[in-house]
Protein backbone atom coordinates (compact mmCIF):
# COMPACT_ATOMS: atom_id res chain seq x y z
CA UNK A 1 0.00 0.00 0.00
CA UNK A 2 1.12 3.37 -0.83
CA UNK A 3 2.12 5.95 1.79
CA UNK A 4 1.60 9.53 1.76
CA UNK A 5 2.38 12.39 3.80
CA UNK A 6 0.00 15.00 3.87
CA UNK A 7 1.24 18.24 5.15
CA UNK A 8 -1.47 20.68 6.15
CA UNK A 9 -2.26 22.72 9.18
CA UNK A 10 -6.36 22.67 8.79
CA UNK A 11 -7.45 19.70 10.08
CA UNK A 12 -10.97 20.03 8.41
CA UNK A 13 -8.92 19.59 5.25
CA UNK A 14 -6.98 16.57 7.02
CA UNK A 15 -9.96 14.85 7.41
CA UNK A 16 -11.57 15.37 4.50
CA UNK A 17 -8.13 13.90 2.54
CA UNK A 18 -7.51 11.34 5.03
CA UNK A 19 -11.07 9.52 4.17
CA UNK A 20 -10.86 10.03 0.28
CA UNK A 21 -7.26 9.04 0.07
CA UNK A 22 -7.79 5.76 3.00
CA UNK A 23 -11.12 4.99 0.04
CA UNK A 24 -8.41 5.02 -2.87
CA UNK A 25 -6.78 2.66 -1.24
CA UNK A 26 -3.94 4.38 0.12
CA UNK A 27 -2.08 5.11 3.92
CA UNK A 28 -2.48 8.78 4.48
CA UNK A 29 0.35 9.97 7.38
CA UNK A 30 -0.45 13.87 8.41
CA UNK A 31 1.92 16.57 9.93
CA UNK A 32 -0.07 20.05 11.00
CA UNK A 33 3.28 22.01 11.14
CA UNK A 34 6.29 22.01 8.61
CA UNK A 35 8.71 20.89 11.85
CA UNK A 36 6.49 17.31 11.92
CA UNK A 37 5.92 17.42 8.12
CA UNK A 38 10.39 17.25 7.38
CA UNK A 39 10.56 14.43 10.72
CA UNK A 40 7.90 12.28 9.19
CA UNK A 41 9.20 12.35 5.59
CA UNK A 42 12.74 10.88 6.80
CA UNK A 43 10.92 8.57 9.31
CA UNK A 44 7.98 7.23 7.04
CA UNK A 45 8.86 7.37 3.68
CA UNK A 46 6.13 8.08 2.25
CA UNK A 47 5.72 7.34 -1.83
CA UNK A 48 4.37 10.90 -2.02
CA UNK A 49 4.54 14.46 -0.54
CA UNK A 50 1.42 16.93 -0.31
CA UNK A 51 1.95 20.08 0.98
CA UNK A 52 0.77 23.02 2.25
CA UNK A 53 3.15 26.54 1.92
CA UNK A 54 1.51 28.46 4.78
CA UNK A 55 2.44 26.43 8.08
CA UNK A 56 3.40 26.74 11.57
CA UNK A 57 7.09 26.41 12.64
CA UNK A 58 8.48 25.81 9.36
CA UNK A 59 6.81 27.49 6.26
CA UNK A 60 5.98 25.22 2.98
CA UNK A 61 9.53 26.64 1.12
CA UNK A 62 11.55 25.67 3.71
CA UNK A 63 10.08 22.43 4.12
CA UNK A 64 10.29 21.65 0.41
CA UNK A 65 14.23 22.96 -0.09
CA UNK A 66 14.90 20.82 2.94
CA UNK A 67 13.22 18.28 1.52
CA UNK A 68 15.25 18.33 -1.56
CA UNK A 69 18.57 19.03 -0.35
CA UNK A 70 18.75 15.95 2.12
CA UNK A 71 20.11 12.71 0.24
CA UNK A 72 17.31 10.19 1.52
CA UNK A 73 13.94 12.39 0.93
CA UNK A 74 14.86 14.01 -2.06
CA UNK A 75 13.61 11.64 -4.55
CA UNK A 76 10.17 11.88 -3.04
CA UNK A 77 7.59 13.61 -5.31
CA UNK A 78 6.27 16.30 -3.64
CA UNK A 79 2.85 18.17 -4.63
CA UNK A 80 2.53 21.76 -3.62
CA UNK A 81 -1.53 22.05 -2.27
CA UNK A 82 -2.14 25.96 -1.54
CA UNK A 83 -4.04 28.68 -1.79
CA UNK A 84 -1.50 31.37 -2.75
CA UNK A 85 -0.89 31.65 -6.69
CA UNK A 86 1.04 34.36 -6.76
CA UNK A 87 3.48 33.49 -10.13
CA UNK A 88 6.57 34.01 -7.94
CA UNK A 89 5.32 31.89 -5.53
CA UNK A 90 4.80 29.26 -8.61
CA UNK A 91 8.06 29.78 -9.95
CA UNK A 92 9.47 29.54 -6.45
CA UNK A 93 8.37 26.01 -5.59
CA UNK A 94 9.30 24.42 -9.14
CA UNK A 95 12.55 25.93 -8.72
CA UNK A 96 12.75 24.08 -5.26
CA UNK A 97 11.69 21.13 -7.28
CA UNK A 98 8.31 20.58 -6.41
CA UNK A 99 6.87 18.37 -9.37
CA UNK A 100 3.15 20.11 -9.31
CA UNK A 101 1.75 23.21 -8.14
CA UNK A 102 -1.77 22.99 -7.48
CA UNK A 103 -4.10 25.60 -6.27
CA UNK A 104 -6.82 24.58 -4.05
CA UNK A 105 -9.12 26.96 -5.71
CA UNK A 106 -9.25 25.58 -8.66
CA UNK A 107 -9.56 21.18 -8.38
CA UNK A 108 -12.21 18.81 -7.46
CA UNK A 109 -11.79 16.21 -5.16
CA UNK A 110 -11.17 14.04 -8.66
CA UNK A 111 -9.11 15.88 -10.34
CA UNK A 112 -7.14 15.89 -7.75
CA UNK A 113 -7.05 12.41 -7.07
CA UNK A 114 -5.82 12.36 -10.58
CA UNK A 115 -2.67 14.58 -9.90
CA UNK A 116 -1.82 12.21 -7.14
CA UNK A 117 -2.25 9.17 -9.06
CA UNK A 118 -0.03 11.04 -12.06
CA UNK A 119 2.21 11.59 -9.42
CA UNK A 120 2.86 8.20 -7.68
CA UNK A 121 3.36 7.04 -11.72
CA UNK A 122 -0.39 4.73 -11.80
CA UNK B 1 -21.66 67.46 -18.44
CA UNK B 2 -25.16 68.38 -17.09
CA UNK B 3 -26.41 71.18 -15.13
CA UNK B 4 -27.40 69.11 -12.82
CA UNK B 5 -24.05 67.11 -12.84
CA UNK B 6 -21.95 70.81 -13.05
CA UNK B 7 -24.20 72.08 -9.71
CA UNK B 8 -23.38 68.68 -7.61
CA UNK B 9 -19.81 69.20 -8.84
CA UNK B 10 -19.75 72.67 -7.32
CA UNK B 11 -21.30 71.14 -4.25
CA UNK B 12 -17.90 70.60 -2.21
CA UNK B 13 -19.55 69.82 1.39
CA UNK B 14 -21.79 67.45 -0.23
CA UNK B 15 -19.58 65.71 -1.99
CA UNK B 16 -17.07 65.18 1.08
CA UNK B 17 -19.88 64.32 3.07
CA UNK B 18 -20.53 61.79 0.28
CA UNK B 19 -16.87 60.27 0.71
CA UNK B 20 -17.15 60.27 4.86
CA UNK B 21 -14.50 63.55 4.62
CA UNK B 22 -13.63 66.26 6.97
CA UNK B 23 -14.11 69.47 4.64
CA UNK B 24 -9.93 69.99 5.99
CA UNK B 25 -9.09 67.12 4.11
CA UNK B 26 -11.35 66.67 1.11
CA UNK B 27 -9.50 67.93 -2.03
CA UNK B 28 -12.87 69.63 -3.44
CA UNK B 29 -13.63 71.70 -0.38
CA UNK B 30 -9.56 73.07 -0.80
CA UNK B 31 -9.42 73.52 -4.38
CA UNK B 32 -12.79 75.96 -4.24
CA UNK B 33 -11.29 77.58 -1.46
CA UNK B 34 -8.10 78.11 -3.26
CA UNK B 35 -9.89 79.27 -6.20
CA UNK B 36 -11.43 82.08 -3.98
CA UNK B 37 -8.39 83.29 -2.49
CA UNK B 38 -6.84 83.49 -5.77
CA UNK B 39 -9.62 85.64 -6.94
CA UNK B 40 -9.58 87.70 -4.12
CA UNK B 41 -5.84 88.21 -3.62
CA UNK B 42 -5.88 89.41 -7.38
CA UNK B 43 -8.37 91.67 -6.76
CA UNK B 44 -6.87 93.14 -3.27
CA UNK B 45 -3.54 92.78 -5.19
CA UNK B 46 -5.08 95.37 -8.02
CA UNK B 47 -6.60 97.65 -5.35
CA UNK B 48 -3.41 98.13 -3.27
CA UNK B 49 -0.99 98.34 -6.56
CA UNK B 50 -3.20 101.39 -7.12
CA UNK B 51 -2.94 102.68 -3.67
CA UNK B 52 0.74 102.28 -3.13
CA UNK B 53 1.77 102.87 -6.86
CA UNK B 54 5.38 104.20 -5.38
CA UNK B 55 5.85 101.44 -3.08
CA UNK B 56 6.77 98.25 -4.96
CA UNK B 57 8.35 97.07 -2.23
CA UNK B 58 4.98 96.91 -0.51
CA UNK B 59 3.18 95.52 -3.47
CA UNK B 60 5.89 92.84 -3.55
CA UNK B 61 5.91 91.53 0.09
CA UNK B 62 1.79 91.63 -0.30
CA UNK B 63 2.22 89.26 -3.17
CA UNK B 64 4.94 87.10 -1.20
CA UNK B 65 2.69 86.49 1.33
CA UNK B 66 -0.39 85.52 -0.38
CA UNK B 67 1.65 83.10 -2.57
CA UNK B 68 2.74 81.64 0.90
CA UNK B 69 -0.48 81.30 2.01
CA UNK B 70 -1.77 79.89 -1.71
CA UNK B 71 1.15 77.16 -1.44
CA UNK B 72 0.76 75.82 1.89
CA UNK B 73 -2.92 75.28 0.68
CA UNK B 74 -2.14 73.65 -2.28
CA UNK B 75 0.41 71.88 0.39
CA UNK B 76 -2.48 70.14 2.54
CA UNK B 77 -4.21 69.38 -0.68
CA UNK B 78 -1.34 67.30 -1.99
CA UNK B 79 -1.36 65.64 1.55
CA UNK B 80 -5.04 64.77 1.17
CA UNK B 81 -4.63 62.98 -2.07
CA UNK B 82 -2.21 61.32 -0.53
CA UNK B 83 -4.72 60.10 2.35
CA UNK B 84 -7.35 59.25 -0.39
CA UNK B 85 -4.82 57.18 -2.02
CA UNK B 86 -3.45 55.56 0.72
CA UNK B 87 -6.72 54.43 1.83
CA UNK B 88 -7.27 53.00 -1.70
CA UNK B 89 -4.33 51.52 -1.51
CA UNK B 90 -5.45 49.52 1.93
CA UNK B 91 -8.88 48.95 0.74
CA UNK B 92 -7.25 46.84 -2.44
CA UNK B 93 -5.08 45.20 0.56
CA UNK B 94 -8.17 44.52 3.30
CA UNK B 95 -10.43 42.96 -0.17
CA UNK B 96 -7.17 40.82 -1.16
CA UNK B 97 -5.99 39.17 2.70
CA UNK B 98 -9.91 38.55 3.29
CA UNK B 99 -10.29 37.23 0.31
CA UNK B 100 -7.11 35.07 0.60
CA UNK B 101 -8.51 34.15 4.21
CA UNK B 102 -11.76 33.23 2.67
CA UNK B 103 -10.47 30.60 0.32
CA UNK B 104 -9.39 27.92 2.75
CA UNK B 105 -13.18 27.23 4.35
CA UNK B 106 -14.12 27.14 1.10
CA UNK B 107 -11.79 25.15 -0.45
CA UNK B 108 -12.65 22.78 2.86
CA UNK B 109 -16.58 23.01 2.44
CA UNK B 110 -16.24 22.09 -1.08
CA UNK B 111 -14.20 18.96 -1.17
CA UNK B 112 -15.92 18.10 2.17
CA UNK B 113 -19.36 18.30 0.18
CA UNK B 114 -17.98 16.77 -2.88
CA UNK B 115 -16.99 13.76 -0.91
CA UNK B 116 -20.39 13.83 0.64
CA UNK B 117 -21.98 13.52 -2.65
CA UNK B 118 -19.82 11.01 -3.85
CA UNK B 119 -21.81 8.39 -2.05
CA UNK B 120 -18.42 6.84 -0.45
CA UNK B 121 -18.63 7.92 2.98
CA UNK B 122 -22.80 7.00 3.31
CA UNK B 123 -25.65 6.15 1.29
CA UNK B 124 -26.55 9.17 -0.36
CA UNK B 125 -30.73 9.65 -0.48
CA UNK B 126 -32.38 11.25 -3.72
CA UNK B 127 -33.55 14.41 -1.42
CA UNK B 128 -30.06 14.74 0.42
CA UNK B 129 -28.32 14.93 -2.75
CA UNK B 130 -30.64 18.16 -4.26
CA UNK B 131 -29.56 19.67 -0.90
CA UNK B 132 -25.86 18.90 -1.38
CA UNK B 133 -26.34 19.99 -5.21
CA UNK B 134 -27.50 23.33 -3.65
CA UNK B 135 -24.62 23.49 -1.35
CA UNK B 136 -21.96 23.03 -3.70
CA UNK B 137 -23.11 25.11 -6.04
CA UNK B 138 -23.53 27.95 -3.51
CA UNK B 139 -20.03 27.18 -2.55
CA UNK B 140 -19.51 27.46 -6.48
CA UNK B 141 -20.84 31.28 -6.80
CA UNK B 142 -18.89 32.37 -3.15
CA UNK B 143 -15.58 30.62 -5.36
CA UNK B 144 -15.92 32.86 -8.72
CA UNK B 145 -16.73 35.33 -6.58
CA UNK B 146 -13.99 35.78 -3.81
CA UNK B 147 -11.45 35.15 -7.11
CA UNK B 148 -13.01 38.08 -9.11
CA UNK B 149 -12.38 40.06 -6.26
CA UNK B 150 -8.70 39.01 -6.06
CA UNK B 151 -8.46 39.84 -9.55
CA UNK B 152 -10.07 42.76 -8.98
CA UNK B 153 -7.46 43.78 -6.27
CA UNK B 154 -4.20 42.81 -8.11
CA UNK B 155 -5.50 44.95 -11.00
CA UNK B 156 -5.87 47.57 -8.76
CA UNK B 157 -2.78 47.21 -7.27
CA UNK B 158 -0.99 46.69 -10.65
CA UNK B 159 -0.21 43.28 -10.35
CA UNK B 160 -1.67 41.19 -12.89
CA UNK B 161 0.11 38.66 -13.95
CA UNK B 162 -0.11 38.81 -17.80
CA UNK B 163 2.35 35.67 -19.28
CA UNK B 164 1.85 36.66 -23.05
CA UNK B 165 2.45 33.77 -25.02
CA UNK B 166 1.74 32.74 -28.81
CA UNK B 167 -2.24 31.23 -28.09
CA UNK B 168 -4.44 30.35 -31.18
CA UNK B 169 -7.51 32.75 -30.58
CA UNK B 170 -9.90 30.10 -32.52
CA UNK B 171 -8.69 26.84 -30.25
CA UNK B 172 -9.35 28.84 -27.20
CA UNK B 173 -12.62 30.18 -28.45
CA UNK B 174 -13.69 26.36 -29.88
CA UNK B 175 -12.88 25.35 -26.00
CA UNK B 176 -15.04 27.74 -23.95
CA UNK B 177 -18.45 27.34 -26.19
CA UNK B 178 -17.86 23.47 -25.72
CA UNK B 179 -17.72 24.09 -22.29
CA UNK B 180 -20.35 26.17 -21.99
CA UNK B 181 -22.32 24.02 -23.77
CA UNK B 182 -24.35 22.50 -20.53
CA UNK B 183 -25.23 25.93 -19.33
CA UNK B 184 -26.49 26.99 -22.72
CA UNK B 185 -28.23 24.23 -23.42
CA UNK B 186 -30.31 24.53 -19.89
CA UNK B 187 -30.71 28.05 -21.04
CA UNK B 188 -32.43 27.07 -24.11
CA UNK B 189 -29.78 29.12 -25.90
CA UNK B 190 -27.97 28.02 -29.58
CA UNK B 191 -24.43 29.19 -29.18
CA UNK B 192 -23.82 29.47 -33.09
CA UNK B 193 -19.43 29.74 -34.51
CA UNK B 194 -18.67 29.15 -37.81
CA UNK B 195 -14.87 29.52 -37.79
CA UNK B 196 -12.94 30.14 -40.43
CA UNK B 197 -10.34 27.35 -41.37
CA UNK B 198 -7.41 29.22 -39.61
CA UNK B 199 -6.43 32.32 -38.39
CA UNK B 200 -3.10 33.72 -37.34
CA UNK B 201 -2.37 33.38 -33.56
CA UNK B 202 -2.07 36.46 -30.88
CA UNK B 203 -0.05 37.58 -28.46
CA UNK B 204 -1.57 37.15 -25.01
CA UNK B 205 -1.93 35.56 -21.51
CA UNK B 206 -3.95 32.42 -22.31
CA UNK B 207 -5.76 31.80 -18.79
CA UNK B 208 -6.39 35.93 -18.64
CA UNK B 209 -8.14 35.60 -22.63
CA UNK B 210 -10.13 32.60 -21.26
CA UNK B 211 -11.52 34.84 -17.94
CA UNK B 212 -12.38 37.59 -20.63
CA UNK B 213 -13.94 34.90 -23.42
CA UNK B 214 -16.06 33.33 -20.90
CA UNK B 215 -17.00 36.45 -18.97
CA UNK B 216 -18.37 37.60 -22.24
CA UNK B 217 -20.29 34.01 -23.71
CA UNK B 218 -21.83 33.73 -20.48
CA UNK B 219 -23.33 37.01 -20.26
CA UNK B 220 -24.75 36.66 -23.78
CA UNK B 221 -25.89 32.67 -22.65
CA UNK B 222 -27.47 34.40 -19.45
CA UNK B 223 -29.38 37.29 -20.53
CA UNK B 224 -30.71 35.81 -23.31
CA UNK B 225 -34.58 35.64 -21.43
CA UNK B 226 -36.20 33.11 -23.58
CA UNK B 227 -35.51 30.53 -26.58
CA UNK B 228 -32.87 32.15 -28.55
CA UNK B 229 -29.53 32.33 -30.41
CA UNK B 230 -25.83 33.60 -29.49
CA UNK B 231 -23.70 34.33 -32.45
CA UNK B 232 -19.61 34.42 -31.64
CA UNK B 233 -17.58 35.76 -35.00
CA UNK B 234 -13.75 35.40 -34.86
CA UNK B 235 -11.95 37.54 -37.91
CA UNK B 236 -9.29 39.34 -38.88
CA UNK B 237 -9.34 42.54 -39.20
CA UNK B 238 -5.93 44.71 -40.42
CA UNK B 239 -3.26 43.78 -37.71
CA UNK B 240 -5.76 42.30 -34.88
CA UNK B 241 -8.08 39.57 -34.82
CA UNK B 242 -11.12 40.37 -33.74
CA UNK B 243 -13.86 38.24 -31.56
CA UNK B 244 -17.80 39.20 -31.56
CA UNK B 245 -20.13 38.25 -29.23
CA UNK B 246 -23.97 39.12 -30.80
CA UNK B 247 -27.39 38.67 -28.22
CA UNK B 248 -30.53 39.19 -28.58
CA UNK B 249 -31.37 39.33 -25.03
CA UNK B 250 -32.36 42.39 -22.48
CA UNK B 251 -30.09 44.83 -23.34
CA UNK B 252 -28.67 47.69 -21.75
CA UNK B 253 -30.29 50.84 -21.58
CA UNK B 254 -29.06 54.46 -22.87
CA UNK B 255 -28.54 55.94 -19.79
CA UNK B 256 -26.67 52.92 -17.97
CA UNK B 257 -24.49 52.03 -21.27
CA UNK B 258 -21.48 54.79 -19.61
CA UNK B 259 -21.63 52.73 -16.64
CA UNK B 260 -20.90 49.28 -18.08
CA UNK B 261 -17.13 48.91 -17.18
CA UNK B 262 -17.29 50.00 -14.02
CA UNK B 263 -16.48 47.83 -11.20
CA UNK B 264 -19.71 46.47 -9.41
CA UNK B 265 -22.05 47.79 -11.79
CA UNK B 266 -24.99 46.02 -12.85
CA UNK B 267 -27.88 47.32 -15.17
CA UNK B 268 -31.05 48.31 -13.26
CA UNK B 269 -33.04 46.09 -16.03
CA UNK B 270 -30.73 43.31 -15.16
CA UNK B 271 -31.31 43.47 -11.52
CA UNK B 272 -35.00 43.14 -11.95
CA UNK B 273 -35.08 39.71 -13.80
CA UNK B 274 -31.89 38.07 -11.95
CA UNK B 275 -29.59 38.75 -8.70
CA UNK B 276 -26.86 36.18 -9.31
CA UNK B 277 -24.12 38.61 -10.58
CA UNK B 278 -21.17 40.81 -9.16
CA UNK B 279 -20.58 43.27 -12.13
CA UNK B 280 -17.13 42.82 -12.06
CA UNK B 281 -16.72 40.44 -15.14
CA UNK B 282 -16.58 43.43 -17.41
CA UNK B 283 -14.37 45.35 -15.52
CA UNK B 284 -11.65 42.38 -15.53
CA UNK B 285 -12.66 41.70 -19.24
CA UNK B 286 -11.82 45.40 -19.56
CA UNK B 287 -8.42 45.44 -17.61
CA UNK B 288 -7.20 42.49 -19.23
CA UNK B 289 -7.78 43.30 -23.23
CA UNK B 290 -6.06 46.59 -22.32
CA UNK B 291 -3.36 45.77 -21.14
CA UNK B 292 -2.47 43.32 -23.24
CA UNK B 293 -2.96 45.80 -26.37
CA UNK B 294 -5.89 45.28 -27.82
CA UNK B 295 -9.55 47.14 -27.63
CA UNK B 296 -12.86 46.15 -26.07
CA UNK B 297 -17.03 47.54 -26.40
CA UNK B 298 -19.95 47.06 -27.52
CA UNK B 299 -23.31 48.26 -28.72
CA UNK B 300 -26.11 47.83 -27.03
CA UNK B 301 -30.27 48.48 -27.31
CA UNK B 302 -33.09 47.97 -24.30
CA UNK B 303 -35.01 44.84 -25.10
CA UNK B 304 -33.18 44.58 -28.26
CA UNK B 305 -30.18 42.43 -27.99
CA UNK B 306 -26.41 43.79 -26.94
CA UNK B 307 -23.13 43.13 -29.16
CA UNK B 308 -19.90 42.69 -27.26
CA UNK B 309 -16.34 42.50 -28.97
CA UNK B 310 -12.48 43.02 -28.61
CA UNK B 311 -9.49 42.75 -30.81
CA UNK B 312 -6.15 41.53 -29.90
CA UNK B 313 -2.88 42.31 -31.41
CA UNK B 314 -1.71 39.59 -33.97
CA UNK B 315 1.26 38.08 -33.05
Amino acid sequence: MKKILFVEDESALQKTFGDIISQKGYEMVSALDGEIGLRLAKSEKPDLVLLDLILPKLNGFEVLKRLKEDQETKDIPVIVLTNLEGIGDIEKAIELGATTYLVKANYTLEELMGKIKKALGE
Amino acid sequence: MSFKEISAQLNAIGQCRKYGLSIWQCPQFLFLLMGLIIIVSALAIYAIGLRYVEEPEMVALIVLIISAILMAIAMIITRSFERLAEANRLKSEFVSVVSHQLRSPLSNLKWATELLMSGKITKVSEKQSEYFKILKENNDRMQNLISDLLTVSRIEQGRLPLQKKEISLLDLVKEIIKGLDVFAKASNVEVVFQPKDSLPKVLADPSQARLVIENILDNAIRYTKEKGKVEVTLTKKGKNLYFEVKDKGVGIPQEEQKYIFQKFFRSENVLRHQTEGSGLGLYIAKSIIEKSGGKIGFRSQENVGSTFWFSLPIK
